[in-house]
């Protein structure tokens, strides 16, 4: 398995309480238009992600991305750095 | 052509399922406004709870006298930026007024509170800064934050502890580092820890911004707000507050102590690109900041009032937004139905609260907010809280969590 499919798997079961509607998680998911998660709970999300790697994410990286694919890039370069 | 307005179709249909319960929580009109606490609503003469309007200020007397004289004498608005021709002396007073007041070297007014923040963060922080900003923050500090262009890292509501670590993390990465919390929290009425965050303070070395919005006239030996109260002035370096509460006006401030503050005057973008406050409203806020140093009665009675609210609820059984006592007292409640529910049931008994929904509330809490105010009468108080009694008992609450 690669480093991107474990980041991938992390992230999904970290997004999993946020997931109400309990969509098919992908790596094209769009975790706030497809997953109809407000913007709050997006940075929520977030916070989780950060903790659960010791990573900062700063919220302006957010606004650029979108996909659970997105998010797996923004951790993995993150993990790589520090 | 993709639509503009697709992005808002969510909110429509939300707004049509609030209207369809009868009640039009977020479009609410006064009619007429009796005094800082009535207003005909609907053609009922309501007792208001929710105004934020916490020293009762917004009728007094000479208040008005002063907006009046001010209105005559200077004319009905100053049509130009502070940095043209929108300086009045006046303007230079309320901040010579405010800087003596909050005892800081340094004061400069904004045209809102909202942009106080804006003003003040943007003025601060820039691209090559990090800001780290308390989760619950209120929308005009994310918005100052975005503008200033910083990295922006948020940290867990009143989490010193939180903030601590991402501090640690981020630790060699250069630029300033400024903190920004709340005196006391606008949703819930909870203070910040500042004690606590003061030591991560010593521990890692940031600038520090408190916004008194809602606690500057209000808390504190001399209602500077939390960080007067706590005796904790000397380790917060900027102070943001608001003439929309204490001051019943309109307006901000930014205040501090550092030699280089007035330079914010040239370098923030909320401040020289925009009009400034209106001759009757600079006025107005002026005699409202001298009757707070005059009158440190009302942040007394406004405290016993905020007590026998708070004390009412929990002898209701009622989940309250935090457990010490301010002057916003918010009760937390099962779900988006039963909540505007009873926000109609309690304007139809007359008593006005604020609404206060997902997600624009920490933890997704529904909320009915109340805030009190000084010129409320203990009958004022007793009479909310009987209210509150009858709507519960009519079934509407469920006691949540
Ligand atoms: C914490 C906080 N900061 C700033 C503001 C903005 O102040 P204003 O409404 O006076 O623009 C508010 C209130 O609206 C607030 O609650």
């Amino acid at each position: 398995m690669s480093a991107g499919e474990d980041t991938f798997t992390v992230l999904c079961q970290l997004l999993e309480p946020f997931n109400t509607a309990k969509i098919a998680l992908k790596p094209g998911t769009d975790i706030s238009a497809d997953l109809n998660i407000d913007s709050v709970s997006v940075m929520d999300f977030v916070m989780e992600v950060e903790d659960h790697f010791n990573i900062d994410i700063p919220l302006n990286v957010l606004s650029e991305t979108r996909s659970i694919a997105d998010l797996v890039k923004v951790v993995d370069g993150r993990l790589v750095k520090g | 052509m993709t639509d503009l307005f697709d992005k808002h179709r969510h909110t429509a249909e939300r707004h049509e399922r609030m209207l369809s319960l009868g009640a039009n929580a977020v479009g609410l009109t006064n009619d007429r406004i009796l005094s800082p606490t009535r207003a005909i609503i609907d053609g009922r003469e309501t007792v208001l709870a929710g105004t934020n309007n916490y020293m009762g200020i917004t009728f007094e007397a000479d208040c008005i006298a002063a907006g009046q004289e001010a209105l005559a004498l200077y004319g009905t608005g100053t049509t130009g930026s502070r940095i043209a021709n929108g300086s009045y002396a006046m303007h230079r007073e309320l901040e010579r007024e405010l800087a003596g007041f909050l005892n800081r070297r340094h004061c400069i007014m904004f045209t809102t509170g909202y942009q106080a923040n804006l003003g003040m963060l943007a003025g601060l922080a820039g691209p090559k800064d990090t800001i780290y900003l308390d989760a619950d923050s209120h929308s005009s500090i994310y918005d100052g934050c975005t503008l200033s262009g910083a990295k922006l890292v948020r940290f867990r509501h009143n989490d010193a502890s939180d903030l601590d670590k991402r501090l640690t993390r981020s630790e060699d990465e250069g630029g300033g580092r400024l903190v920004v919390v709340e005196g006391i929290y606008s949703m819930l009425g909870d203070r910040a820890p500042l004690a606590d965050f003061v030591a991560v303070k010593k521990k890692h070395g940031f600038q520090l911004l408190v916004d008194e919005a809602h606690s500057f006239g209000v808390l504190g030996k001399n209602g500077r707000g939390l960080a007067d109260e706590a005796g904790l002035e000397d380790d917060v370096d900027f102070v943001v507050g608001t003439f929309s509460k204490s001051i019943g006006a309109i307006g901000g401030f930014g205040a501090g102590n550092h030699p280089l503050f007035n330079m914010l005057r040239y370098a923030s973008r909320p401040y020289m690109f925009t009009a400034s406050p209106s001759p009757a409203t600079v006025a107005t806020s002026l005699a409202a900041v001298r009757k707070l140093k005059a009158e440190p009665e009302r942040r007394e009675k406004l405290a016993v009032n905020s007590a026998r609210l708070f004390n009412g609820f929990k002898a209701l059984g009622l989940a309250l937004g935090c457990d010490a006592v301010s002057p916003i007292v918010a009760v937390n409640c099962p779900d988006e139905v039963s909540t505007i529910a009873m926000w109609n049931a309690l304007l139809k008994a007359g008593v006005y609260v604020n609404i206060a929904l997902p997600p624009g509330t920490p933890g997704k809490q529904c909320l009915l907010r109340c805030s009190v105010s000084a010129a409320h009468s203990f009958e004022d108080i007793d009479r909310i809280i009987t209210l509150f009694g009858e709507v519960v008992a009519q079934g509407h609450y469920k006691k949540a969590g």
